[in-house]
Formats: C-alpha cells, sequence, structure tokens
C-alpha cells in the first residue's frame, strides 16, 4: 500500500486525549463514511486511518458519521480505525506566524520541504509553531494584578514591524500569580493565573482557537477611514473602509491576483493575510520570493515582517480549501485583538465555494443554485461578518496592560464567476454581503486597461466622503463626483457615436470624449508592472484629477469663448498631462500645482489672443 | 493485453463477484481489504488482463473504473484481482525515442521498457514553498507570442483553437523553435519532449511525429499515442503517464522537458462519460463540478523547482467547442494555466498564419521573463502600447464597418493603418523563425508610423533609442 508516512506527534495541545473511536465503512474520495463513532462532536477533528490523515465531523447521525478528509484518501481501506482529537479544527497562534508559509491545515511549508522534500506527503504532521526558538517575553503585568480577557500580558518583539501582545485568552478572568520574563519558547509558561473559581491557569505564549468560532471583541465601531492602496480607482472612486469587507469578481486573466498582490504590498494596515485558496502554486512562489526586497513604504521594513502566507494550491486537497480560509481568518481576528489593522486576502473565494459543493454533492444532499448546497450564502456571509473595526477585549481601562486598543480586519475576496458571467452565485451572494464591488471588466483587460475595475458597474457603498474632504482637500468628494459623472456622460455619447459617428456630436460633447479618454487613461489606468506608478498617494491621486477637472473647466471655458476643440486640443500641454503617471509620488504634489497653473496660464492666453484676434 | 509500462504485481486472491457493469464502471461485492484508488486488474472472459482503479468503496462493495472500457465483460465470468498499491507507471530514461500507446506500453514494434523506478501516476503536489518562479525567456520563433506573450521555462500555456484553426502546426512550430535565450551555452541544454495524443487523429499525430522526425527531435521525444479510435476512458490516464514521465525525467534526470497535450478537450469529455456513468450531479454543460480540480491536478505538474536543474514546461492544445471561449473547458483551463494564446477565426479566414488573436491572449509569467537582462529594456513598453493601439484599431474598424470613414481624424486614421499592418506584417509571419530582436525591430518600424508624443506608454529615454523616425 502506499507508504502512509510516520505520524510524528509532536502537537503538544489537547491531543493527549484522543483515542480510537470508529471504523470507516465507506470511502469516497475525501468524504468518508464511519459507524461506531462515539464520543465525538459534529464538527470535532479527527484522524482518518492509519496514515492519520487529518478529517473533521460533518454529519452525524446515531453512531454513523460522515468524516471530510482534508487530505489525499488514497489507499484508505474499509475497517481502519478513526481517531477522535476531542476538539475541532483549530489555528495554533503565537509568536512566529510572521513571515510564515502554511497549508490550510496550518503545517509550515519550509519546514516540511526540509522534512519530506518538494512534494507533499501526506499524514505527516509537524508543530505550526517551532517549539524550540526563544522570544524576548516582557511582561506588562505583575503578581497581584487582576487580569480580564484580552488584557495584554506582555510583548514579544516579533519582527522588525510586529511587536505581537500575548493576551489573556477570551472567557478568563483572574489574578496574576506568577510571571516570567526574559527568553522563552512558546511551549514555555510565562504567566500563572488563578481564576475566578481559584483554578490555576498556566499561559504560555501559544495559544489555541478553533477556527470556525469568530474571536470575540468588545464592540463593533463605525468604519470611518479608508484603507489606502496606493490604487487611483479604487482609493478615489471605490474606497474600501478599514474593517470592510469587498469582492473581486472577475474572468480568469482579468486581474484579480495582481490587484490583491499589489493590495499586499502597498495596503497601510499593519499585517497581511495572505491565502492563496484553490488556484496556482507559482503564483504564491512569486509573493513568497518578492516579500523579503520590498519595504514598507512607510517603514522601510521588508514586507514579509508583516505578512502570513496561506496556501492551498489548486492541486492539493479539495476539503482544506475550507480550512485554508478559516485558518486566515483566524489568524487576522489574532492580530486583530493585539490593536492591529489587519488586511485578509482571500484568492480566490469561488474554489472555497466549489469544495463546498463538491463535498456536499458527495453527501448527496439537495442542490441549490448550480449544484451549490442551501447554505452556501450563509457561509459566505458568516466569513464576510469576520470583518469589522472593533474596540478590543480587555482594553479602555488606565492600567499599562489594558490601555486603549481599537483593531480591524479588512476582507478582500476574489471571486472567479464560470465564464466571467456575474449572475453567478457566489458572485450574488458575495455582493449583497460585503459593501464594496469591484467588477472586473473583460473587455477592459483585452485592452490592457489595468486595473480593469469597471467604473459603470463597481461600487462602495461605505460613504467615506467625510475623512476625505477633512484630510485630504474639501472638495475630494465633489470632484470624484463629476469625474464620475463625465464618464458616465461618455457611456451615452458613445452609443450616439456607434450608430451615427463623431460628427453628430457638439464640440462641447466632443471635448467631454477627450476629457473621459484623459480620465481612463492617464488616470484610472495605472499598471501594477511599472513600477514608477505601482503606488500613488492619496495626494497624488488627488492632484491628477485635479489637473484633468481643471483642463476640462478652462477648456470648456475657451470652447463658450468660440475657440474650435482642436485649437485646444493642439496645445502642447496636453503631453504633459499623459506623463503625470510618471512623476514621483514624493514630489507630486508641488509638480501637479505647477501644471495646473501652466494649464491655466496657456488655455487663458490662448482665450486672449482669440479674443483679441477676433475683436 | 498485457500493461507492460504499467506496474502489475497482484494479490493472488481473485474475486468473482460482479454485480453490475455500467459504462466504464465495474461494481464488484464482498470484497475486503481494498484501498481507495488503488489498481486493479480485471481479467476478461477470454483469460486477457485490464487494468482499472477503485473509485469508491461503500462496506464490501467497490466500484472500479476501468481504462480500457468494459466492452466483452460479464458478470459470471470476469475476474477481479487487487494489487494493493495505487496505478505506477513504470519509467526510465530509455523511454526516449519511443512511441507508447495512451497507457505506456510501447506500440512501436520495440523492446519492453525496463523500468528505472515505479511513479505514481496521479504524482504529489509540489510544495508551494520549493518552488522557483519560470523566469527564462523562451523564444519560440512567433512574435505574437515572444513579443507580446512571452512563454517563460515551466509555464503552462494552452493554446486555444477552434475546429479547422491551425492549432496543431502552431504547436509543432513552437515544439522545433523553441529556445532559451539567456543562456551562454544556448541550445545544447538536455531537453526532451512528451507528446500526449489525447483522442486525435491519425492524421494529426502523424503530423507530429514527421515533424519531430524532421526537424531532429524524435528521438529526445516520448511519444503517448491515444488517437480517436482508442477506448475514449483511456484518455483519462494518457497525460497523467505523459507528466508522470515528464516529472521524472525533469527532477530525476535533469532535463528540460516540454510536455505537449492534445487534445484536451477529449480528455475532458472522457471525464464527462465518466461522471455521468458514476450518476453525479452534472455541472456547466454536464462536465463534472471537481473538473476544476481535475485539470488543475494536471496543470499544477508544470514548473520548476528550487535546485533542480530540470523544468517541466507545458504547452496545451484544446479546441473551443463552437469557438467559445466561456465554456467550461476553456474557461476552467484558462482559470488554471498562466495566460493562453488565442487562435482567431476571422485572421484565419483572412490567410494570417499563425491566427493569433492577441487582445485574448495572455502570457502571465510575461513580465518575469522579459526586459534588461532578459530580453530588451523596452519589450514590455513596446508591447502595452501596440496592445493599445491594436485595441482601438480593432473598435475603429467595427466603428468604419456602420459609419464610414469619412468623420475619422487623423489619428484614428492612422490607427487603422497601423492595425492592418500588425496583422498582416507582425502576426502573419508564416513559418518564418523570427529572432526577439527581429520581432522588437519590427514592432518599432510600426509604432514609428505614429508621431513620438503618441507614443504614451513608452518612456520618453526608450522612444529616443528606438524610434525610427
Ligand atoms: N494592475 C495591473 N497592471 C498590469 N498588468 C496587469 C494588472 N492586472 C492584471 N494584469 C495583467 O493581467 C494578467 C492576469 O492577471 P491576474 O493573474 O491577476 O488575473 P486573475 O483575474 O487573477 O486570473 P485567474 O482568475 O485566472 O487567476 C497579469 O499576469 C498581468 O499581465
Ligand atoms: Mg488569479
Amino acid at each position: 500500500m502506499q507508504p502512509g508516512r510516520k505520524f510524528i506527534l509532536k502537537v503538544k495541545v489537547m491531543e493527549a486525549v484522543s483515542k480510537e473511536c470508529g471504523i470507516i465503512n465507506r470511502i469516497s474520495g475525501p468524504v468518508v463514511g464511519v459507524s461506531g463513532l462515539e464520543e465525538v462532536r459534529l464538527h470535532d477533528m479527527v484522524w482518518v486511518g492509519d496514515a492519520k490523515l487529518v478529517g473533521e465531523v460533518i454529519r452525524m447521525s446515531g453512531t454513523q458519521a460522515t468524516i471530510q478528509v482534508y487530505e489525499e484518501t488514497s489507499g484508505l481501506k474499509i475497517g481502519e480505525p478513526i481517531w477522535g482529537t476531542g476538539h475541532p479544527l483549530i489555528a495554533h497562534l503565537g509568536p512566529g506566524l510572521m513571515g510564515q508559509i502554511f497549508d490550510g491545515l496550518q503545517r509550515p511549508l519550509n519546514k516540511l520541504a526540509e522534512v519530506e522534500g518538494n512534494f507533499l506527503q501526506r499524514g505527516v504532521s509537524e508543530n505550526s509553531l517551532s517549539q524550540d526558538k526563544k522570544w524576548q517575553f516582557t511582561p506588562l503585568v505583575k503578581e497581584g494584578d487582576h487580569v480580564q480577557a484580552g488584557n495584554i500580558l506582555g510583548e514579544v518583539p516579533e519582527t522588525q514591524s510586529i511587536m505581537h501582545r500575548i493576551l489573556v485568552p477570551p472567557n478568563l478572568t483572574g489574578r496574576i500569580v506568577e510571571v516570567k520574563a526574559g527568553d522563552l519558547t512558546i511551549a514555555e509558561p510565562i504567566v500563572i493565573i488563578e481564576d475566578d473559581q481559584r483554578k490555576i491557569n498556566t499561559i504560555n505564549m501559544e495559544q489555541i482557537w478553533p477556527v470556525r468560532t469568530p474571536r470575540p471583541y468588545k464592540r463593533r465601531l463605525d468604519l470611518a477611514e479608508p484603507l489606502v492602496t496606493g490604487k487611483r480607482v479604487i482609493d478615489m472612486f471605490f474606497p474600501i473602509p478599514k474593517g470592510g469587507s469587498a469582492i473581486i469578481p472577475g474572468g480568469f486573466g482579468t486581474g484579480k491576483t495582481v490587484i490583491q498582490q499589489s493590495l499586499a504590498r502597498w495596503s497601510d494596515v499593519d499585517v497581511v493575510v495572505y491565502v492563496g485558496c484553490g488556484e496556482r502554486g507559482n503564483e504564491m512562489a512569486e509573493v513568497l520570493m518578492e516579500l523579503p526586497e520590498l519595504e514598507d513604504r512607510v517603514k522601510g521594513i521588508p514586507l514579509i515582517n508583516r505578512t502570513v502566507l496561506i496556501a492551498n494550491t489548486s492541486n492539493m486537497p479539495v476539503a482544506a480549501r475550507e480550512a485554508s480560509i478559516y485558518l486566515g481568518i483566524t489568524i487576522a481576528e489574532y492580530y486583530r485583538d493585539m490593536g492591529y489593522d489587519v488586511l485578509m486576502l482571500a484568492d480566490s473565494t469561488s474554489r472555497w465555494g466549489e469544495a463546498l459543493r463538491e463535498v456536499s454533492g458527495r453527501l448527496e444532499e439537495i442542490p441549490g443554485e448550480e449544484g451549490y448546497p442551501a447554505y452556501l450564502s450563509s457561509r459566505l456571509a458568516e466569513f464576510y461578518e469576520r470583518a469589522g473595526h472593533v474596540d478590543c477585549l480587555g482594553n479602555g481601562e488606565d492600567k499599562p496592560y489594558a490601555g486603549h486598543r481599537e483593531g480591524s480586519v479588512s476582507l478582500v475576496g476574489a471571486v472567479s464567476p464560470p465564464g466571467g458571467d456575474f449572475s453567478d452565485p457566489i458572485t450574488q451572494s458575495s455582493m449583497r454581503i460585503t459593501g464594496v464591488f469591484w467588477a472586473l471588466d473583460y473587455e477592459l483587460s483585452r485592452k490592457r486597461h489595468f486595473p480593469a475595475i469597471n467604473w459603470i458597474k463597481s461600487f462602495s457603498l461605505v460613504d467615506l466622503s467625510r475623512w476625505f474632504g477633512d484630510n485630504i482637500e474639501e472638495d475630494f468628494p465633489k470632484l470624484v463626483q463629476e469625474a464620475k459623472s463625465i464618464l458616465g456622460r461618455e457611456n451615452e455619447l458613445l452609443q450616439v457615436v456607434q450608430l451615427i459617428g463623431q460628427e453628430a456630436l457638439s464640440d462641447m460633447e466632443r471635448e467631454i470624449l477627450n476629457i473621459s479618454k484623459l480620465l481612463r487613461e492617464d488616470f484610472l489606468q495605472q499598471s501594477s508592472i511599472q513600477d514608477i506608478d505601482a503606488f500613488s498617494s492619496l495626494e497624488k491621486s488627488y492632484w491628477m484629477l485635479k489637473v484633468i477637472l481643471e483642463y476640462h473647466k478652462k477648456t470648456q471655458e475657451a470652447l463658450a469663448a468660440g475657440i474650435e476643440l482642436n485649437a485646444i486640443t493642439n496645445l502642447p500641454v496636453l503631453q504633459r498631462i499623459a506623463r503625470m503617471k510618471e512623476i514621483d509620488v514624493e514630489k507630486a504634489v508641488p509638480e501637479l500645482k505647477r501644471l495646473i497653473g501652466k494649464i491655466d496660464d496657456d488655455l487663458t492666453s490662448l482665450i486672449s489672443n482669440w479674443e483679441t484676434e477676433n475683436a | 493485453m498485457p500493461e507492460k509500462l504499467l506496474n502489475t504485481k497482484l494479490a493472488t486472491k481473485e474475486y468473482r463477484t460482479l454485480s453490475q457493469i455500467k459504462g466504464p464502471l465495474v461494481f464488484v461485492e464482498r470484497v475486503a481489504d481494498v484501498a481507495y484508488d488503488e489498481m486493479v486488474q480485471i481479467i476478461d472472459p477470454d483469460g486477457n488482463p485490464r487494468v482499472g482503479r477503485v473509485l469508491e468503496i461503500d462496506g464490501d462493495m467497490a466500484i472500479i473504473q476501468m481504462f480500457l472500457g468494459t466492452e466483452g465483460l460479464d458478470i459470471s465470468r470476469t475476474g477481479v484481482r487487487f494489487s494493493g498499491d495505487v496505478v505506477r507507471l513504470k519509467v526510465s530514461p530509455s523511454m526516449l525515442g519511443r512511441i507508447l500507446n495512451g497507457m505506456g506500453e510501447p506500440i512501436d514494434g520495440g523492446p519492453d521498457i525496463v523500468p528505472e523506478k515505479l511513479e505514481d501516476i496521479n504524482g504529489s503536489p509540489i510544495n508551494p514553498a520549493v518552488r522557483n518562479e519560470p523566469k527564462e525567456f523562451i523564444q519560440t520563433g512567433v512574435s505574437t507570442i515572444d513579443g507580446l506573450n512571452s512563454l517563460a521555462r515551466g509555464q503552462k500555456l494552452p493554446i486555444f483553437s477552434g475546429s479547422g484553426l491551425p492549432g496543431n502546426e502552431l504547436a509543432a512550430q513552437i515544439a522545433s523553435q523553441a529556445r532559451v535565450l539567456s543562456d551562454e551555452k544556448k541550445g545544447d541544454e538536455p531537453f526532451a519532449v512528451v507528446f500526449a495524443a489525447i483522442g486525435i487523429t491519425h492524421r494529426e499525430s502523424s503530423f507530429f511525429i514527421e515533424h519531430f522526425r524532421s526537424s531532429g527531435a524524435l528521438d529526445r521525444t516520448v511519444v503517448f499515442l491515444n488517437h480517436a479510435d482508442d477506448p475514449t476512458i483511456e484518455r483519462i490516464m494518457t497525460p497523467r503517464a505523459a507528466l508522470t514521465t515528464a516529472e521524472y525525467l525533469a527532477y530525476t534526470h535533469d532535463l528540460h522537458v516540454l510536455v505537449i497535450l492534445t487534445d484536451m478537450t477529449n480528455y475532458c469529455e472522457a471525464l464527462r462519460e465518466l461522471s455521468v456513468a458514476r450518476e453525479e450531479l452534472p455541472g456547466r454543460r454536464g462536465y463534472p463540478g471537481y473538473m476544476y480540480s481535475d485539470l488543475a491536478s494536471l496543470y499544477e505538474r508544470a514548473g520548476r523547482i528550487k535546485g533542480k536543474k530540470g523544468s517541466v514546461t507545458q504547452l496545451i492544445l484544446l479546441s473551443m467547442p463552437d469557438d467559445d471561449i466561456t465554456h467550461p473547458i476553456p474557461d476552467l483551463t484558462g482559470y488554471i494555466t498562466e495566460g493562453q494564446i488565442v487562435l482567431g477565426r476571422g485572421l484565419h479566414q483572412k490567410g494570417v498564419f499563425p491566427p493569433v488573436d492577441v487582445l485574448p491572449s495572455l502570457s502571465r509569467l510575461m513580465k518575469e521573463a522579459i526586459g534588461k537582462g532578459h530580453t530588451r529594456e523596452d519589450h514590455q513598453s513596446v508591447a502595452d502600447q501596440i496592445y493599445s493601439f491594436y485595441a482601438e484599431g480593432r473598435e475603429l474598424e467595427k466603428l468604419v464597418a456602420i459609419i464610414g470613414e469619412a468623420s475619422l481624424t487623423e489619428q484614428d486614421q492612422r490607427i487603422l493603418n497601423f492595425s492592418k499592418r500588425f496583422e498582416q506584417e507582425f502576426i502573419n509571419q508564416g513559418t518564418e523563425n523570427r529572432s526577439i530582436e527581429q520581432t522588437l525591430a519590427l514592432a518599432w518600424e510600426l509604432l514609428s508610423m505614429f508621431p513620438k508624443e503618441y507614443l504614451k506608454r513608452i518612456p520618453e529615454d526608450m522612444i529616443e533609442k528606438y524610434y525610427k523616425g
């Protein structure tokens, strides 16, 4: 039989209770039927067969249960045993997450490569987090302090950019009896707490959490601040707030992954969790290779220091796609609870939905739309609801370990609808839940208009205009509105042109077409490949838009004065507008302001010359 | 018929407990100790063995999928033996130069393959952490690919063809011209071709074999042939056998392997047939819901691995049913592969060869494989600029068809002219083998039809350097 690799039992948490408790009686791909299961609850994690594959109980009736196996089941036999672990699928949380790449079951892929070589084997368990590495723990509590869930026990510099805060686990309050400090491993006790029932709790730096359960917080806060992404079309037209959620639907090759990768690079958040769910291996390799080299714009620290990668590529076991999404969001919430702004990217949620469909099909459940199970939309809703801007547990007191602390999880999910058709159930359900919709357009991507975000179909339901007005420029919201309506007008005019040609249009109307072209080509288009324009600050974006709209205003004035459109578009200043993107972000504002001055001067003198000539 | 390349170590116990035969599936009752996915041998009433694998086990009943169909089997006289192992392919470097059937048995009259190793035909997923990014530019000699949709070593790139379109001709041309540029010792790196014919005609397969022979590549090629008149269900195996061989040659024998899979549409149809026989809930257009994962388990077997000299590059051919790119076969393929080369019927009808429609075509690994140090500094921006003009040109063409040329501006006129020349000179290269320098020079010649200030996608210093004024 296929040699089930020897299971290296190193995971210490709770596994000690595991015991043999059932027998396999049916195998169909990733779905396994088991009889004689006792003392196992729905959603418990189990080990399947002699190879000890990781599985989860997804249905129970009497003593017959159905298990979804997160690993390849090839070689499994009827009659092999099942072991219960006594707990649901969990994430291991603690210092050492940052900069790692895990699979959907949180196995450290770099470590696995050392142990088992280039190809993934089954049933091999490595600790998610290094048990030997020493971390410098500085306590914020002292003996006798009364602490409650979410208070900060102490801090560990995890990477150059992340101060890892070890928190009192949810549901625990009590008095500190003992505190350690200094270089410790995550397996060693750091604090001992006597809880209100006088029970002794030993806390170490590694904590676990069931991935399907949202982590608690004190309360939700308003979404009032944008998550700045550096992409003009997003930041200016369809912004996402910190703590919000967005989807990027689009057919193949329309740019979902490129957008997500650039969000991972440029977003102004503290932590990024990037989940490759059922997508390409090379894309994960690309992220993995470039993050150590790319630096954070503000801090100048390599981005790998703030990123956690989860890779469950399309050729890895299907059921584990689900695990990878939940693992990602749990890690994101964990850092949120420390008071960080976290961005979780999921590429692609459709592959997760398809895994649900496949397992549901094997369970012979009654299919809903397109064969997806009826619970698809509630699963999606539960997932996106885990985004949010929150007041963290255990904050708000005047104590060193309980100071003010807010955190956020923003979620951006790619959606890959069949045939690029947005009527697909995953796109539709996700769209109803999330407030931000970046619709990628096949036609735009064919023309290499990137990011191929369609400005007519996309939307952002969260109103951030107040923040932009207060923090950038007062007329920011007005300017954006004007640009959008020009583009809307273009759409109408183009329909006319298609029927009867440009000649039917007035100069004023043709000018609208010209300005729209500038908006599209010189503002909205922003290549992620050419470095110079990959990131645009809010200020640069605002002033670029201002330039175009100033030019528009002045042109309209000139037209009103009776000058012909051609005379205006022949002005050389137009070439400078076309090169705005190439201006360095740092120097953009003064240069763009000068350009506006130049536009004013050139057009004003054009008008006055014309008036003198025609006087 | 003995399966010469498959491992045939078998249990001695033979079951004669068939209860049902349905399409390619055989149901066996009262079996014990059967493993999911293990290889099975079925002995037909004439005593000839055939190979299958376990698809599902329910209590003491096993469902077996037969690779060569179930014709001639019956309930009472058919025997079943389990192998205790997954389906494995016997692999060896001596497969090079050989012609095998779709399951890997020699059909060229030569000797049996003496195995060096037995490999699981399903392979194992490459750990994403050990993948090396493909970034070596492969010059195919075809301008629309090299210039605008460059191929990198370790990439998986499909050609979306249609009935009557010359997809195979283009693939053969690429296979014989492909070479890596950045290397000093150009050309003398050890390479191999693994060619898998999946349900294609004898005429098509002889075309390829002839092509390999005349370019002298045949003795570096392993040929797997499943023809249109061979059993459909064997097609499930053919690409797996081919990729298992490719991985073995690449990672054990350090060869740069180019795998050609043609035609994956036939593979997908075999998959659908199997799914129907299993009475699974059909997905879009009757294809199974798991087709994405199934195709991914094949296509993801391309790549480069850190520390390994060899590589696996895939050139995948498929015909779009009804020229429909949203059909599940091209759609799911495009969602997995690293771009696609799309052939256009319009261009083909205009007599353009190769009729590559560049607008829907894409190579996702291009940006890593081109530019300074790979091809040339201006490569990306030249490609961007060409795309932008040509896309506009195609739109203008449509417009002109309705309202005539009268209302066109001077720039519109230029764009239209550019589009025409681009199709006739750049795309329509015939069988000429162009170097990347030639391709870029031609691109600049066409771009220089425009005044410099219109080349907005190209940095000014590069315009100064390459513009042909
Ligand atoms: N913002 C961008 N700037 C420049 N090029 C882009 C941009 N977005 C996409 N592209 C181009 O389009 C290609 C495809 O993009 P991407 O891989 O993100 O598509 P996708 O939507 O994720 O497709 P799939 O669903 O198949 O994964 C890229 O390789 C790149 O060439
Ligand atoms: Mg993608």
